[in-house]
Protein backbone atom coordinates (compact mmCIF):
# COMPACT_ATOMS: atom_id res chain seq x y z
CA UNK A 1 0.00 0.00 0.00
CA UNK A 2 0.95 3.57 -0.91
CA UNK A 3 3.18 4.67 2.36
CA UNK A 4 0.86 7.91 2.51
CA UNK A 5 -2.09 6.34 2.66
CA UNK A 6 -1.02 4.45 5.24
CA UNK A 7 0.04 7.36 6.97
CA UNK A 8 -3.85 8.24 6.74
CA UNK A 9 -5.29 4.81 7.94
CA UNK A 10 -2.74 5.05 10.55
CA UNK A 11 -3.61 8.19 11.81
CA UNK A 12 -7.43 7.22 11.78
CA UNK A 13 -6.96 4.83 14.72
CA UNK A 14 -7.00 7.21 17.25
CA UNK A 15 -10.15 8.89 16.02
CA UNK A 16 -11.92 5.64 15.56
CA UNK A 17 -11.47 4.54 18.97
CA UNK A 18 -13.80 7.38 19.77
CA UNK A 19 -16.12 6.77 16.30
CA UNK A 20 -16.81 2.90 17.29
CA UNK A 21 -19.37 3.81 20.22
CA UNK A 22 -20.94 6.29 18.69
CA UNK A 23 -21.54 4.19 15.59
CA UNK A 24 -22.85 1.43 17.88
CA UNK A 25 -25.27 3.60 19.25
CA UNK A 26 -26.27 5.07 15.78
CA UNK A 27 -26.55 1.21 15.03
CA UNK A 28 -28.77 0.49 18.40
CA UNK A 29 -30.30 3.90 18.19
CA UNK A 30 -31.51 3.13 14.17
CA UNK A 31 -32.87 -0.07 15.42
CA UNK A 32 -34.78 1.12 18.09
CA UNK A 33 -36.42 4.02 15.99
CA UNK A 34 -37.97 0.96 13.38
CA UNK A 35 -35.25 1.16 10.52
CA UNK A 36 -34.49 -1.75 8.15
CA UNK A 37 -30.75 -2.42 8.08
CA UNK A 38 -30.16 -1.55 4.82
CA UNK A 39 -31.40 1.84 5.63
CA UNK A 40 -29.28 1.89 8.59
CA UNK A 41 -26.47 1.05 6.54
CA UNK A 42 -27.20 3.81 3.74
CA UNK A 43 -27.53 6.00 6.38
CA UNK A 44 -23.94 5.41 7.29
CA UNK A 45 -22.65 4.81 4.02
CA UNK A 46 -24.79 7.55 2.57
CA UNK A 47 -24.54 10.42 4.67
CA UNK A 48 -21.76 9.32 6.70
CA UNK A 49 -22.14 12.32 9.22
CA UNK A 50 -22.63 10.91 12.55
CA UNK A 51 -24.48 13.62 14.65
CA UNK A 52 -26.44 14.19 11.33
CA UNK A 53 -27.79 10.16 11.23
CA UNK A 54 -28.31 10.67 15.42
CA UNK A 55 -30.66 13.07 15.29
CA UNK A 56 -32.31 12.00 11.99
CA UNK A 57 -33.16 8.41 13.53
CA UNK A 58 -34.38 10.24 16.54
CA UNK A 59 -36.84 12.57 14.94
CA UNK A 60 -37.90 9.71 12.70
CA UNK A 61 -38.59 7.67 15.74
CA UNK A 62 -40.07 10.59 17.16
CA UNK A 63 -42.43 10.86 14.16
CA UNK A 64 -41.56 13.87 13.17
CA UNK A 65 -42.61 15.41 10.05
CA UNK A 66 -40.10 14.61 7.10
CA UNK A 67 -39.67 18.71 6.05
CA UNK A 68 -39.11 19.03 9.88
CA UNK A 69 -36.38 16.40 9.66
CA UNK A 70 -34.68 17.33 6.56
CA UNK A 71 -33.81 20.32 7.30
CA UNK A 72 -32.82 19.42 10.95
CA UNK A 73 -30.18 16.63 9.03
CA UNK A 74 -29.22 19.24 6.68
CA UNK A 75 -28.86 22.40 9.31
CA UNK A 76 -26.55 20.47 11.55
CA UNK A 77 -24.61 19.31 8.41
CA UNK A 78 -24.07 23.15 7.57
CA UNK A 79 -20.88 23.52 9.38
CA UNK A 80 -18.83 21.04 6.51
CA UNK A 81 -18.97 24.89 4.57
CA UNK A 82 -16.54 26.13 6.70
CA UNK A 83 -14.43 22.81 5.85
CA UNK A 84 -15.31 22.57 2.51
CA UNK A 85 -14.03 26.68 2.24
CA UNK A 86 -11.17 25.39 4.13
CA UNK A 87 -9.45 22.55 2.67
CA UNK A 88 -10.63 23.54 -1.11
CA UNK A 89 -7.03 25.35 -1.55
CA UNK A 90 -5.28 22.26 -1.20
CA UNK A 91 -7.31 20.28 -3.69
CA UNK A 92 -6.78 23.21 -6.91
CA UNK A 93 -4.29 21.00 -8.87
CA UNK A 94 -6.96 17.90 -8.95
CA UNK A 95 -9.19 17.62 -11.64
CA UNK A 96 -12.81 17.71 -11.39
CA UNK A 97 -13.74 13.96 -10.73
CA UNK A 98 -10.39 13.31 -8.51
CA UNK A 99 -12.11 16.81 -6.09
CA UNK A 100 -15.61 14.95 -6.77
CA UNK A 101 -14.59 12.04 -4.51
CA UNK A 102 -12.51 14.07 -1.96
CA UNK A 103 -15.52 15.54 -1.15
CA UNK A 104 -17.72 12.89 0.01
CA UNK A 105 -14.92 11.85 2.44
CA UNK A 106 -15.17 15.16 4.06
CA UNK A 107 -16.06 14.63 7.82
CA UNK A 108 -15.36 16.14 10.81
CA UNK A 109 -12.43 14.18 11.50
CA UNK A 110 -10.84 13.94 8.33
CA UNK A 111 -11.37 17.31 7.70
CA UNK A 112 -8.90 18.52 11.00
CA UNK A 113 -6.46 15.77 10.85
CA UNK A 114 -6.00 16.58 7.12
CA UNK A 115 -5.45 20.52 7.26
CA UNK A 116 -3.24 19.82 10.76
CA UNK A 117 -1.10 17.62 8.33
CA UNK A 118 -1.26 19.89 5.34
CA UNK A 119 0.01 22.66 7.70
CA UNK A 120 3.17 20.12 8.80
CA UNK A 121 4.99 20.95 5.43
CA UNK A 122 8.15 19.57 6.38
CA UNK A 123 6.46 15.92 5.82
CA UNK A 124 5.46 16.94 1.97
CA UNK A 125 2.81 13.78 2.15
CA UNK A 126 1.07 13.24 -1.04
CA UNK A 127 -2.70 15.09 0.37
CA UNK A 128 -5.26 12.94 -1.37
CA UNK A 129 -3.44 9.73 -0.59
CA UNK A 130 -3.34 11.64 3.01
CA UNK A 131 -6.74 12.81 3.31
CA UNK A 132 -7.91 9.15 1.37
CA UNK A 133 -6.21 7.35 3.99
CA UNK A 134 -7.86 8.72 6.56
CA UNK A 135 -11.38 8.97 4.86
CA UNK A 136 -11.26 5.55 3.58
CA UNK A 137 -10.51 3.82 6.84
CA UNK A 138 -13.23 5.91 8.71
CA UNK A 139 -15.86 4.82 6.38
CA UNK A 140 -14.88 0.98 6.25
CA UNK A 141 -15.08 1.13 10.18
CA UNK A 142 -18.53 3.48 10.22
CA UNK A 143 -20.49 1.70 8.14
CA UNK A 144 -19.36 -1.87 9.52
CA UNK A 145 -19.64 -0.44 13.01
CA UNK A 146 -23.38 0.90 12.56
CA UNK A 147 -24.19 -2.69 11.57
CA UNK A 148 -22.80 -4.31 14.16
CA UNK A 149 -24.80 -1.92 16.26
CA UNK A 150 -28.25 -2.59 14.88
CA UNK A 151 -27.51 -6.29 15.30
CA UNK A 152 -26.51 -5.75 18.72
CA UNK A 153 -29.25 -3.42 19.62
CA UNK A 154 -32.18 -6.11 19.72
CA UNK A 155 -30.37 -8.15 22.06
CA UNK A 156 -30.20 -5.00 24.62
CA UNK A 157 -32.09 -5.24 27.48
CA UNK A 158 -34.70 -2.08 28.01
CA UNK A 159 -34.21 -1.71 32.08
CA UNK A 160 -29.88 -0.68 30.53
CA UNK A 161 -31.27 2.52 29.62
CA UNK A 162 -28.94 1.92 26.82
CA UNK A 163 -30.69 4.92 24.85
CA UNK A 164 -29.18 7.59 27.65
CA UNK A 165 -26.00 6.97 25.58
CA UNK A 166 -27.43 9.83 22.54
CA UNK A 167 -27.25 12.47 25.07
CA UNK A 168 -24.28 11.29 26.46
CA UNK A 169 -22.76 10.99 22.82
CA UNK A 170 -24.02 14.43 21.83
CA UNK A 171 -22.65 15.91 25.13
CA UNK A 172 -19.33 14.26 24.37
CA UNK A 173 -19.22 16.21 21.24
CA UNK A 174 -20.62 19.80 22.50
CA UNK A 175 -18.21 20.03 25.42
CA UNK A 176 -15.15 20.44 23.47
CA UNK A 177 -16.64 22.23 20.99
CA UNK A 178 -17.23 25.25 23.15
CA UNK A 179 -14.45 27.76 22.71
CA UNK A 180 -15.66 31.08 23.97
CA UNK A 181 -18.22 32.91 25.78
CA UNK A 182 -20.33 33.57 22.87
CA UNK A 183 -20.71 29.82 22.48
CA UNK A 184 -21.34 29.03 26.11
CA UNK A 185 -24.13 31.83 25.96
CA UNK A 186 -25.27 29.93 23.06
CA UNK A 187 -25.47 26.40 24.64
CA UNK A 188 -27.58 27.68 27.65
CA UNK A 189 -29.97 29.23 25.54
CA UNK A 190 -30.88 26.70 23.14
CA UNK A 191 -30.84 24.06 26.46
CA UNK A 192 -33.15 26.32 27.86
CA UNK A 193 -35.46 27.04 24.93
CA UNK A 194 -35.06 23.19 23.76
CA UNK A 195 -36.66 22.10 27.38
CA UNK A 196 -38.84 24.35 27.49
CA UNK A 197 -40.39 24.05 23.67
CA UNK A 198 -40.03 20.21 24.53
CA UNK A 199 -42.94 20.89 26.42
CA UNK A 200 -45.10 23.02 24.63
CA UNK A 201 -44.56 20.65 21.50
CA UNK A 202 -45.69 17.67 24.24
CA UNK A 203 -48.79 19.22 25.39
CA UNK A 204 -49.98 20.88 22.86
CA UNK A 205 -49.71 18.15 20.12
CA UNK A 206 -47.15 20.42 18.29
CA UNK A 207 -45.27 18.95 14.69
CA UNK A 208 -42.00 16.56 16.75
CA UNK A 209 -38.69 18.29 16.31
CA UNK A 210 -40.15 21.58 16.58
CA UNK A 211 -38.79 22.19 19.05
CA UNK A 212 -35.11 21.22 18.25
CA UNK A 213 -35.18 23.74 15.61
CA UNK A 214 -36.62 26.42 17.18
CA UNK A 215 -34.21 26.25 20.20
CA UNK A 216 -31.32 25.83 17.64
CA UNK A 217 -32.86 29.12 16.05
CA UNK A 218 -32.77 30.96 19.40
CA UNK A 219 -29.05 29.66 20.04
CA UNK A 220 -27.50 30.88 17.57
CA UNK A 221 -29.36 34.02 17.47
CA UNK A 222 -28.14 34.50 21.28
CA UNK A 223 -24.59 33.58 20.30
CA UNK A 224 -24.32 35.82 17.54
CA UNK A 225 -25.92 38.75 19.67
CA UNK A 226 -23.36 38.05 22.28
CA UNK A 227 -20.03 37.78 19.82
CA UNK A 228 -21.66 41.27 17.91
CA UNK A 229 -21.99 42.94 21.58
CA UNK A 230 -18.92 42.11 23.10
CA UNK A 231 -16.72 43.32 19.94
CA UNK A 232 -18.32 46.86 20.24
CA UNK B 1 -41.82 2.70 17.05
CA UNK B 2 -42.37 4.92 14.05
CA UNK B 3 -45.12 5.73 11.73
CA UNK B 4 -42.73 5.72 8.83
CA UNK B 5 -43.45 4.03 5.84
CA UNK B 6 -40.42 2.29 4.09
CA UNK B 7 -40.67 5.11 1.55
CA UNK B 8 -40.58 7.87 3.44
CA UNK B 9 -37.27 6.79 4.99
CA UNK B 10 -35.78 6.64 2.42
CA UNK B 11 -36.53 9.54 1.10
CA UNK B 12 -35.25 11.51 3.98
CA UNK B 13 -32.03 9.07 3.94
CA UNK B 14 -31.48 10.03 0.20
CA UNK B 15 -32.22 13.87 0.52
CA UNK B 16 -30.38 14.11 3.68
CA UNK B 17 -27.86 12.45 1.79
CA UNK B 18 -27.57 14.55 -1.21
CA UNK B 19 -27.34 17.43 0.27
CA UNK B 20 -24.85 16.76 2.83
CA UNK B 21 -22.36 16.04 0.08
CA UNK B 22 -23.24 19.20 -1.78
CA UNK B 23 -22.47 21.05 1.41
CA UNK B 24 -18.98 18.98 1.01
CA UNK B 25 -18.51 19.76 -2.46
CA UNK B 26 -19.75 23.20 -2.41
CA UNK B 27 -16.04 25.16 -1.85
CA UNK B 28 -14.34 22.72 -3.16
CA UNK B 29 -15.89 22.44 -6.38
CA UNK B 30 -16.39 26.61 -6.80
CA UNK B 31 -12.90 27.23 -5.88
CA UNK B 32 -11.19 29.96 -7.84
CA UNK B 33 -14.88 31.73 -8.65
CA UNK B 34 -15.85 31.85 -4.46
CA UNK B 35 -13.19 31.30 -2.31
CA UNK B 36 -14.30 33.10 0.90
CA UNK B 37 -17.40 31.85 3.27
CA UNK B 38 -18.78 35.35 3.98
CA UNK B 39 -18.32 36.88 7.46
CA UNK B 40 -21.88 36.87 8.20
CA UNK B 41 -22.68 33.45 7.61
CA UNK B 42 -19.35 32.54 9.12
CA UNK B 43 -20.46 33.93 12.52
CA UNK B 44 -23.84 32.10 12.15
CA UNK B 45 -22.24 28.87 11.36
CA UNK B 46 -19.78 28.85 14.79
CA UNK B 47 -22.77 28.64 16.12
CA UNK B 48 -24.81 25.54 14.96
CA UNK B 49 -22.73 23.29 16.74
CA UNK B 50 -22.98 24.41 20.40
CA UNK B 51 -27.20 25.57 19.99
CA UNK B 52 -27.89 22.47 17.87
CA UNK B 53 -26.17 20.00 20.11
CA UNK B 54 -27.19 21.53 23.24
CA UNK B 55 -30.85 21.28 22.17
CA UNK B 56 -30.28 17.58 21.88
CA UNK B 57 -28.74 16.87 24.98
CA UNK B 58 -31.26 19.31 27.30
CA UNK B 59 -34.19 17.35 27.01
CA UNK B 60 -32.64 13.73 26.86
CA UNK B 61 -31.53 14.54 31.02
CA UNK B 62 -34.86 15.81 31.96
CA UNK B 63 -38.62 15.13 31.77
CA UNK B 64 -39.55 18.75 30.63
CA UNK B 65 -42.29 20.29 32.88
CA UNK B 66 -42.81 23.61 34.29
CA UNK B 67 -42.09 22.77 37.84
CA UNK B 68 -38.70 23.26 37.81
CA UNK B 69 -37.62 22.13 41.22
CA UNK B 70 -39.51 19.48 40.43
CA UNK B 71 -37.76 18.97 36.93
CA UNK B 72 -33.96 19.31 38.20
CA UNK B 73 -34.19 15.87 40.34
CA UNK B 74 -33.52 13.63 38.17
CA UNK B 75 -30.82 10.55 37.75
CA UNK B 76 -30.62 11.36 33.99
CA UNK B 77 -29.49 15.08 34.66
CA UNK B 78 -27.15 14.52 37.80
CA UNK B 79 -25.57 11.49 35.36
CA UNK B 80 -24.77 14.26 32.65
CA UNK B 81 -23.40 16.26 34.73
CA UNK B 82 -20.97 14.16 35.56
CA UNK B 83 -20.38 13.08 32.19
CA UNK B 84 -20.10 16.41 31.16
CA UNK B 85 -16.94 17.27 33.20
CA UNK B 86 -15.49 14.03 32.09
CA UNK B 87 -15.85 15.36 28.16
CA UNK B 88 -14.05 18.81 29.46
CA UNK B 89 -11.45 16.84 31.18
CA UNK B 90 -10.77 14.41 28.19
CA UNK B 91 -12.64 14.84 25.24
CA UNK B 92 -13.49 11.62 25.12
CA UNK B 93 -16.44 10.43 23.32
CA UNK B 94 -15.87 6.59 25.08
CA UNK B 95 -15.19 7.70 28.37
CA UNK B 96 -17.65 10.31 28.76
CA UNK B 97 -20.54 7.61 27.25
CA UNK B 98 -18.68 4.81 29.86
CA UNK B 99 -19.06 7.05 32.92
CA UNK B 100 -22.58 8.56 32.17
CA UNK B 101 -23.78 5.34 32.02
CA UNK B 102 -22.09 4.43 35.04
CA UNK B 103 -23.06 7.07 36.74
CA UNK B 104 -26.72 6.59 35.90
CA UNK B 105 -26.65 2.74 36.75
CA UNK B 106 -25.25 3.76 39.95
CA UNK B 107 -27.97 6.48 40.89
CA UNK B 108 -30.82 4.31 39.15
CA UNK B 109 -29.93 0.44 40.83
CA UNK B 110 -27.23 1.81 43.67
CA UNK B 111 -29.93 2.43 45.86
CA UNK B 112 -31.51 -0.87 45.75
CA UNK B 113 -28.48 -2.88 46.18
CA UNK B 114 -27.76 -0.80 49.51
CA UNK B 115 -31.27 -0.86 50.70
Amino acid sequence: MNEDFSAGARDSIGILLGLVPFALVFGIAADGAGLSVAQTTMMSAGIFAGTAQLVTVELIGANAGLTIIVITGIVVNLRMLMYSASIAPHFTDYGKRTRAYLAYFLTDHVYAMSIAEYAAEARSRDKRLYYLGLGVSIWVVWVATTIVGFVLGAGIPESLNLMFAIPLVFLAILVPAIEDLPQVVSALASAIVAIAAAYAVAEFGLPAGLDLLIAAAVGIAAGVTTEEAMDR
Amino acid sequence: MSEFSTLGIWVIILVIAVATYLIRLSFIHLFGRINQVPPRVKLVLKFVPPAVLAALVAPGLVTPSPDVAAMVIDDRLAAGIVAAAVAWWRGNILLTIGVGMAALWVLEFGPALVF
